[in-house]
C-alpha cells in the first residue's frame, strides 16, 4: 500500500493529463471525458498495481455540470483512487467502461436511469429501476415529481 | 448445430421468474431464456421495490438519513446503520467511546450470524429441503430476542447513531448472548448433518455456478460470494474499522468458486463471528455509550466514503457534502447489486435448477439491490 | 378371531338370499363403489393431516392445532374451503383437456385400488394378474399430468409436465423390475397368492440380499413415481412455482392433491404386499406358537400398519432431503438403479432356481 503522495507521483507518470484534487481520504484525479476510456484501460492494466476492482460508480449533479465518480481499488496493492470526469449537463455523454470492469454494466444502467447520462457503446443501455416510459431523471437536482413527493 | 448462448432467438422459451416467485425471496424479476432446461440468458429486471432512498436522503439530516438505511438490507440493518454512522463520524472527526465501539461490533457480528442463519434456511428451502428453515429460525429467533430487548426492534434496529449507539445495553444482554452461544454450539452439528453432508445437496452444489477469481474481481462480487472464489475481500481485514484490527478472527477463504464453496464460506463465517462475540462479550468496557455531539450535525464541505462488511459483502456509503445540514448527494454501494450482476455469467449453460442454487448462494436481498 | 372375511361372506349370503342374482351383483357393485369412495375421502383426510403432523414433528413445530382436538379436523376444514373455491380455467387453456386432466389422474388412482387385499379375504377384485394390472394402470396417470401441463398453456406447467413425463416413464422400469424379482420367487402375479406365499415369513426376510436390494430400489422408484420429494421436480416449488398444477384451483387442484396421496397409499400398499407380507401377520418359519399369537392381531391392522409405516418413510424423505436436479434424476435411474435392478433380477432368479431362499 502506497501513501497518497507516492501514489500521486506514480499516477502522474501514468496519466500525464490528469488533474489532481487536494483533500479527501484518497487520491482524487480528474480526467477529461474524451480521455476517459484510454485512461481507464491504462489504470486497469497498470503494472505496479492494476486498478482491477471498481467498487463504486456514481454521478453527482452539480447543477452546472455532472461529475462521474469512479472508485477504483487494486486487489494486489489495496490502493484506492477516485477518478472523476466532468460532463456537460445538457448533453451528458461518456464512453462506457463495462468492457473493462464488467460490474459497470449494471451500474452504468442505473446512472443512465437516474441521471440520464448516455454511455456510448454500452451493450444494453435501458432503464434499470424505473419503468421504460418514465419521464425525467429523478436524481437530477431540478427533478420535480408532484405525485410521488420525495422532498420533505 | 452449436447454439449461441446469451442470445434470445425465435422459438426460445422465455420464462419470467418473479416478481412473485418462491425462489426470488422478494420482488426480483428475472427474465430467463431457456433452451429446454438449459439456461441461455438471465436478465434481471429491477425496481419493484425501488424507493429512491438516495434521493430521500438528500432532504434528510445527518441524524435522520440513517434510519432509511435499515430498510435497505433489512437482514443486516445494524451494519448498514453502522456504515452511515461511521461515515458521518469520519466527516465530523468524532471520537467514538470504546464501549460504543465494542457494542457496535458485537451487534454487527450477531446480525451477521442471524443473517447467515436465515440465508442457510432459505437456501436449503430453494433446493427443496423445507426442514432446515425451521431449524435455522430456532437460533435466529434468540438473536432477534436479544436485539428486541436492547434496541427495541427485531429487524430495523436503528440502534447506531453518529457518535455511538442510541441507548445503553439492556442488563440482560450479556447473559442472553451467552445463552445463545451455548445453544448455538449445541445445535451447530445439526447443520452439517441435515444439509452439508447430504449427498443430494452436495451434488446440487458442487461445480454449479462457477465464478473464477478474475470474474469475481471484474464483476465486483464481494462478501462470502467473492471469498468462495479465493478472492480476499473482507473489509474487516483489508481496511479495518472500529476495533476489528484488535480482534482475533480469520478471513474465511475457499478456492473452489462454486456454490458449495460459497456455502462453506458462510457456514464457517458464522463460526468466526461466534469467535468475535466470545472475545468481546466478557470484555465490554465501562464508560459512555455515546460521544457528546451537537444537536444539529453539519458535515464540512467534501466527500466521504466509508465501507463496511455486511453479511452480503462490501457496503459503501459515499457522502458528498456542501457543508449544510443535509447531504448533497448520497450513494450506497450495495453488495447485492454487484453480486447480482454476476448471476447471468454464473448460470449460462446450466440447468434451471442450478439457477436456484446459484441465486441462493449469492444471498440476494432485493431492497438492498433496488434501494 | 376377528376377521373381515366373515362380514363380507355374511353380506353376500344375505344379498343372494333376498334378491335375484343380477340385482344382488348390482347391489354389491354399489356397496363396493360407496366403500371405495368413502375410503378415498377418508384416506385423503388422514394422509393430509398425517403429512402435516409428521412435517411439524420433523420441523420442531406443532403443526395444525386449532380445528378439532389437536387439529385433527384441519384437513376437513381445508376440504370445505377447497370445495367452496372457484375453479378457474385460464383463458388461453385448452378447456376440455384442462378440466379432464384431474379426473384422469383421479380415476387411475381409483382403479389401482381394485386388486389390493386390505385384509384376509377382503379385496375388491382378486385378479390373477394383479401386479401386471397395477403397473399397467398406474402408468396411465402420466397422461393426466402431461395433459394438465399442456392444456394449462403456462410455461411452468409445461416444463413441469415434461419433467414429470420423463421421470415417471423412466422410474416405471425400476419399479417393474424390482416387483418382478418378487414375482420370480412366488411364481404368481396375483396379489393374494403373493400374500399367501409369505405365510412362513415375509419376502424381505426370506429373499436374502436380493430382496432387500429390490425393496430399497422399489421405495426409491415409487417415491419418484409419485412425484414426491426428493423427486418432486414436476412441482419443484422453488423452480417452477407449482409445476404442472400451477393453474389449477379449487376442487380441481384438490383432485390432484388427493390423487397424489392416494397414489402414495397405493404404492405403499403394493410395497407392503410384496415385501412385507400384506395382511399376513409376522410369522417365523415353523414357530407355530409364535405364529398363532401373531394371528390374534387382526389382519387389516397388519396391512394398514405396514402401509402406514412405508408412508411414514416416504414422508420422512420429503421433509429431510433436498430436491435432485433433472439430469441427476435421470442419471440416477438410467445409470444406477436400472443396471442394479437388472443384475438383481438375475441374482434373484438364481436364488429362486437354486432354492436358496427360505
Amino acid at each position: 500500500m502506497m501513501t497518497n503522495e507516492e501514489l500521486k507521483n506514480a499516477l502522474t507518470e501514468l496519466l500525464p493529463n490528469a488533474v489532481f484534487e487536494e483533500g479527501g481520504e484518497w487520491v482524487n484525479l480528474f480526467v477529461e471525458a474524451a480521455d476517459w476510456k484510454a485512461s481507464a484501460q491504462k489504470l486497469r492494466s497498470w503494472e505496479s498495481g492494476p486498478f482491477n476492482f471498481m467498487f463504486c460508480l456514481t454521478c453527482v449533479d452539480w447543477k452546472t455540470h455532472f461529475t462521474m465518480v469512479y472508485h477504483l481499488r487494486s486487489t494486489t496493492t489495496l490502493d484506492n483512487i477516485v477518478v472523476k470526469v466532468k460532463l456537460d449537463r445538457s448533453n451528458p455523454e461518456i464512453a462506457t467502461v463495462s468492457d473493462i470492469w464488467r460490474t459497470a454494466e449494471l451500474l452504468e444502467r442505473e446512472v443512465y436511469d437516474l441521471f440520464g447520462v448516455q454511455f456510448l457503446e454500452h451493450p444494453d443501455l435501458r432503464r434499470l429501476l424505473l419503468t421504460d416510459d418514465w419521464v425525467g431523471y429523478p436524481l437530477r437536482k431540478d427533478y420535480e415529481d408532484p405525485i410521488n413527493m420525495i422532498k420533505l | 448445430m452449436v447454439e449461441e448462448i446469451g442470445k434470445t432467438v425465435e422459438g426460445d422459451l422465455v420464462i419470467n421468474v418473479g416478481p412473485q416467485h418462491p425462489a426470488t425471496h422478494g420482488v426480483l424479476h428475472l427474465v430467463i431464456t431457456l433452451n429446454g432446461e438449459t439456461i441461455k440468458k438471465v436478465e434481471p429486471h429491477l425496481g419493484y421495490i425501488h424507493r429512491s432512498i438516495e434521493k430521500m436522503c438528500e432532504s434528510l439530516s445527518y441524524r435522520q438519513f440513517i434510519y432509511t438505511t435499515s430498510r435497505m438490507d433489512y437482514l443486516s440493518a445494524h451494519i448498514n446503520n453502522h456504515a452511515c454512522a461511521l461515515c458521518v463520524e469520519k466527516g465530523l472527526q468524532i471520537e467514538v467511546p470504546e464501549r460504543a465501539q465494542v457494542i457496535r461490533v458485537l451487534m454487527d457480528e450477531l446480525t451477521r450470524i442471524a443473517s447467515h442463519e436465515l440465508w442457510w434456511g432459505a437456501m436449503a428451502m430453494d433446493l427443496g429441503a423445507f426442514t432446515p428453515f425451521f431449524h435455522a429460525f430456532r437460533e435466529r429467533e434468540t438473536i432477534n430476542d436479544i436485539m428486541e430487548e436492547t434496541c427495541g426492534a427485531r429487524l430495523t434496529m436503528n440502534y447506531m447513531v453518529p457518535g455511538g449507539v442510541m441507548a445503553d445495553l439492556h442488563p440482560n444482554f450479556q447473559s442472553r448472548v451467552k445463552n445463545f452461544l451455548q445453544l448455538y454450539k449445541r445445535k451447530i452439528h445439526e447443520y452439517d448433518e441435515l444439509v452439508t453432508g447430504n449427498i443430494i445437496f452436495q451434488n446440487r452444489m458442487k461445480g454449479v455456478g462457477y465464478l473464477s477469481p478474475e470474474d469475481v474481481i471484474s464483476y465486483g462480487v464481494t462478501g462470502p460470494a467473492g471469498r468462495g472464489s479465493g478472492v480476499s475481500c473482507d473489509v474487516r481485514k483489508l481496511y479495518p474499522y472500529e476495533i476489528y484490527s484488535k480482534l482475533q478472527f480469520d478471513e474465511v477463504l475457499e478456492t473452489a468458486g462454486d456454490s458449495f464453496a460459497r456455502y462453506m464460506v458462510r457456514l464457517r463465517e458464522m463460526q468466526q463471528s461466534i469467535r468475535i462475540v466470545e472475545q468481546l462479550i466478557d470484555n465490554i468496557p465501562d464508560g459512555e455509550y455515546q460521544a457528546k455531539t451537537k444537536a444539529v450535525l453539519k458535515l464540512p464541505k467534501g466527500e466521504f466514503y466509508q465501507r463496511v462488511e455486511t453479511a452480503r459483502g462490501e457496503l459503501g456509503v459515499y457522502i458528498v457534502s456542501e457543508g449544510g445540514t443535509t447531504p448533497y448527494r448520497i450513494k450506497f454501494r450495495s453488495p447485492g447489486f454487484s453480486n447480482l450482476s454476476a448471476l447471468d455469467h454464473m448460470t449460462r449453460g446450466e440447468k434451471l435448477g442450478d439457477l436456484v442454487a446459484s441465486m441462493g448462494t449469492l444471498d440476494l436481498v432485493i431492497p438492498d439491490i433496488d434501494r | 378371531m376377528f376377521s373381515l372375511e366373515s362380514i363380507t361372506t355374511l353380506v353376500q349370503d344375505w344379498l343372494n338370499k333376498t334378491f335375484p342374482p343380477n340385482l344382488a351383483l348390482f347391489f354389491e357393485f354399489v356397496i363396493i363403489g360407496v366403500l371405495a369412495i368413502a375410503l378415498f375421502a377418508g384416506l385423503g383426510l388422514v394422509l393430509v393431516i398425517m403429512e402435516r403432523k409428521v412435517a411439524a414433528w420433523i420441523q420442531i413445530r406443532l403443526g395444525p392445532n386449532r380445528v378439532g382436538p389437536k387439529g385433527m379436523f384441519q384437513s376437513l376444514a381445508d376440504t370445505v374451503k377447497l370445495i367452496m373455491k372457484e375453479g378457474l380455467t385460464p383463458d388461453g387453456a385448452d378447456k376440455f383437456l384442462f378440466n379432464l386432466a384431474p379426473y384422469i389422474v383421479m380415476m387411475v388412482a381409483m382403479l389401482v385400488l381394485a386388486p389390493i387385499g386390505f385384509a384376509k379375504g377382503f379385496h375388491i377384485w382378486d385378479i390373477n394378474i394383479g401386479v401386471l394390472y397395477v403397473s399397467a394402470i398406474s402408468s396411465v396417470s402420466v397422461i393426466g399430468i402431461l395433459m394438465a401441463g399442456w392444456a394449462s398453456n403456462n410455461k411452468y406447467s409445461l416444463l413441469g409436465a415434461m419433467r414429470s413425463g420423463a421421470q415417471m416413464v423412466s422410474y416405471e422400469l425400476s419399479v417393474g423390475l424390482s416387483v418382478l424379482s418378487i414375482i420370480v420367487l412366488t411364481g404368481s402375479l396375483g396379489l393374494n397368492d403373493i400374500v399367501l406365499s409369505q405365510q412362513d415369513g415375509w419376502w424381505i426376510f426370506k429373499g436374502h440380499i436380493p430382496a432387500i436390494i429390490s425393496f430399497v430400489i422399489f421405495i426409491i422408484a415409487v417415491t419418484a413415481e409419485t412425484n414426491r420429494a426428493p423427486f418432486d421436480l414436476a412441482e419443484a416449488e422453488s423452480e417452477l412455482t407449482a409445476g404442472f398444477h400451477t393453474e389449477y384451483s379449487g376442487m380441481k387442484f384438490a383432485l390432484f392433491f388427493l390423487a397424489e396421496y392416494i397414489n402414495i397409499f397405493i404404492v405403499c400398499a403394493i410395497g407392503a404386499t410384496l415385501f412385507l407380507g400384506g395382511w399376513m401377520p409376522f410369522h417365523i418359519g415353523h414357530w407355530e406358537a409364535f405364529n398363532h399369537v401373531m394371528d390374534y392381531i387382526p389382519s387389516f391392522l397388519w396391512f394398514f400398519g405396514k402401509t402406514f409405516f412405508l408412508i411414514f418413510l416416504i414422508m420422512w424423505f420429503r421433509w429431510t432431503f433436498p430436491r435432485l436436479r433433472v439430469d441427476q434424476l435421470l442419471n440416477l435411474e438410467w445409470k444406477y438403479l436400472l443396471p442394479i435392478s437388472m443384475f438383481n433380477l438375475i441374482l434373484m432368479t438364481l436364488v429362486s432356481i437354486k432354492g436358496w431362499h427360505f
